[in-house]
């Protein structure tokens, strides 16, 4: 299989901040790619490397068996990229950012029409509206759309899902999948854990550096303790008390629940009694499957 | 091509689309060119003054009818004695009183000569010097005219002024040149400044420079539509001062557009310039305000000229091309001269032009950062 990327060993300082160490990965040929991290991980920056938008102060990155820094010009042509923020043109419609967007990359709308044909129905009604006054997911669609239009190899998504309701975020990560069948490979980051589930490999990103990468499901595999999850009413009182009692190792909190560790890798009933004492009635323990955040945050605390 | 062609379709929409700027662009020259003509104007109409007549003759009433009847000034107060002067001069009620000495008439047949005095309210340096100037030039008049009466000795020498290319010395042979160079500055510069550094603000240029356009594409497909709109505003002033104030284009037509498009040209690059070095919108606005449009007031002999600068000023002011442009459109409006006597200040503005062009794009990062 060809591979897509080709990075090693790349370092990023701005002044004294360190914002790449040492990244190292190879992304294959129509694979989905998820950076995933907090912010200010450095997905950001990592992704304007690839994009050719910025040099990087060490390393070498091989994009489409091209070099990013020396073969820029023919990279362009091959690459779509779909920054953070809303970067389309407000000013104009719909419609006109797109045309502008294909006859700059050398192509018209019709002819890739068929690429785009189900993200870009979704907004098709309003293609005569300002781009500034779309939703954020219709807005996420156009400029999906947009860097699309060309038939890139490679596209580029800096956190295309951030500040999208969670409808259209199911609605655009099926896009994606479905954008395999034309050959074109992803690199997609994003906060949000349980994006992660959606991509083929992920490599989770923190501090600059990788910590870890594989397919999501051995990422979640490789969490080395049994893990438990705790249900109560109060969480915040809950997670203050867990953390106090001895023989946990571990508590963060998991959406409505909370998420612990035994250094005895048991379930210590013991426990039950610690929380009533400490006014938590009706908790609820059970075993629970870790997911992609339980093994980031595992990673995190071994750096 | 049809890449490029894209992309200046694109600056029109979003000039269009921007309804906004587009009066703005246009008002302005119509509302400056009518401001300076009619408001800010440095001729004399119907100022007030205030007559002290302490000899009260026949000939203090003559010189002060001629003053009044001039059309320059009207009577508006009879002052009784010196005390009352100060105290008009501080309702700002009049702009000068004039003083006939006790005895005027009598000494001025006896002696053959009686003092007048002018005092000026100095608060308003430029109106005073005015009011003296034309009060002093009134009295020569009437001066003259009882030198020549019969019995009253001779004069021999008299001086008649003419003012060539503008006979009536009228403000706005001066000022429309200068609003033109104000208002390229600030269409040209300004607004194509902005236009970049906007992309650079709204993260539209991070899309931008990942395609296969180039920075000469992206540069030019900027500049084309400001140049359009920038001939048709010059255009446009030009046939509003010819309607408004008659002003004529006494040398060629041809020549003075052809400098007019190189100045917008070098208004366009010097914006460009601007907008390489600038990060925000804002940081592009202050940079040509304080940097270009303050000189080209200030600095360009538009309101002050530039031979009563101290030396260091003036030298100064040779850094800032508006003022090369207004000599350049002066003789060529108003003298009706060739090339032949402007080509030093054209070549200077091709250098200005072409320094920075080739800042530019020396400047123009292919790369964020």
């Amino acid at each position: 299989m060809q591979k897509i990327i080709e990075a090693s060993d790349i370092n990023m300082s701005f002044g004294d901040v360190k914002a790449l160490r040492n990244i190292s990965f190879d992304v294959n040929e129509s694979d989905i790619f998820g950076f995933i991290g907090p912010d200010g991980a450095g997905k950001t920056t990592l992704f304007r490397i690839i994009a050719t938008l910025l040099i990087p102060d060490e390393g070498e990155l091989k994009v489409l068996g091209l070099d990013s820094v020396s073969d820029y010009k023919e990279l362009r042509k091959n690459i779509g990229y779909m920054p953070g923020r809303f970067s389309l043109y407000q000013d104009l419609s719909v419609e006109e950012n797109l045309n502008f967007y294909a006859t700059v990359f050398g192509t018209t709308v019709s002819e890739n029409y068929d690429l785009i044909a189900e993200i870009y129905s979704h907004i098709e009604p309003f293609k005569k509206r300002l781009a500034g006054k779309l939703s954020g997911g219709m807005k996420q669609k156009l400029a999906l759309s947009c860097a699309l239009i060309h038939k890139p190899k490679l596209l580029i998504l800096d956190e295309p899902t951030t500040g999208v309701d969670a409808v259209s975020r199911v609605e655009f990560w099926e896009m994606l999948r479905k954008l395999k069948e034309y050959n074109i490979t992803i690199i997609v980051s994003t906060p949000y854990m349980d994006e992660a589930m959606r991509c083929n490999r992920v490599a989770l990103i923190q501090n600059g550096s990788i910590l870890s990468i594989d397919d999501p499901q051995k990422i979640k595999e490789g969490f080395s303790r049994k893990l438990f999850s705790v249900r109560a009413p109060e969480k915040f009182k809950l997670i203050n008390v867990l953390r106090d009692y001895p023989g946990i190792v571990t508590a963060y909190p998991f959406g409505d629940s909370v998420h612990i560790t035994f250094h005895t890798d048991k379930l210590d009933m013991t426990l039950y009694d610690h929380l009533k004492k400490s006014g938590i009635e009706n908790a609820v323990i059970t075993e629970t499957d870790p997911g992609i955040e339980d093994r980031f945050l595992e990673l995190m605390l071994n750096e | 091509m049809k890449r490029f062609l894209g992309f200046v379709k694109k600056e029109f929409l979003h000039i269009f689309r921007d309804f906004r700027t587009l009066i703005i662009i246009f008002l302005i020259p119509a509302a400056e060119i009518l401001l300076f003509g009619f408001i800010v104007t440095t001729d004399l109409r119907n100022a007030n003054i205030g007559i002290l007549d302490l000899s009260h003759d026949e000939i203090t009433r003559q010189l002060s009818d001629k003053i009044c009847s001039s059309g320059f000034f009207i009577k508006s107060e009879d002052l009784l004695n010196y005390s009352e002067i100060d105290r008009e001069l501080r309702k700002n009620k009049i702009k000068a009183v004039v003083i006939f000495e006790n005895g005027f008439g009598r000494k001025l047949i006896s002696e053959g000569k009686a003092v007048m005095n002018i005092i000026a309210d100095g608060s308003e340096p430029n109106m005073a010097s005015l009011v003296t100037n034309y009060i002093t030039a009134i009295t020569a008049d009437f001066n003259s005219g009882l030198i020549q009466k019969p019995g009253s000795g001779n004069i021999l020498v008299r001086s008649e002024v003419r003012m060539f290319y503008n006979p009536s010395l009228k403000g706005h042979f001066m000022f429309v040149p200068g609003v033109i160079t104000i208002i390229m500055t600030l269409v040209c510069a300004l607004m194509t400044s902005i236009t970049i550094t906007r992309e650079k603000e709204y993260g539209t240029m991070e899309v931008l420079l990942v395609s296969p356009l180039k920075p000469v594409q992206i540069i030019v497909g900027k500049v084309i539509p400001y140049f359009i709109l920038s001939i048709a505003d010059a255009i446009l002033i030009l046939i509003l001062s010819w309607f408004v104030f008659g002003l004529p284009v006494k040398g060629s037509i041809i020549l003075l557009l052809a400098e007019l498009m190189l100045y917008i040209l070098m208004s366009l690059s010097v914006g460009i310039m601007i907008s390489t070095v600038s990060k925000t919108m804002q940081q592009a606005i202050f940079i040509t305000l304080v940097g270009l449009l303050l000189p080209t007031i200030l600095l360009s002999g538009f309101i002050f000229p530039l031979e009563n600068m101290p030396l260091g000023y003036e030298w100064f002011s040779m850094l800032f091309p508006p003022r090369y442009f207004i000599t350049v459109i002066k003789n060529i409006m108003i003298k009706g001269t060739g090339l032949l006597y402007v080509w030093k200040e054209t070549l200077i503005l091709i250098f200005f032009t072409a320094v920075s062009i080739w800042f530019s794009i020396r400047n123009f990062r292919i790369r964020l950062n």
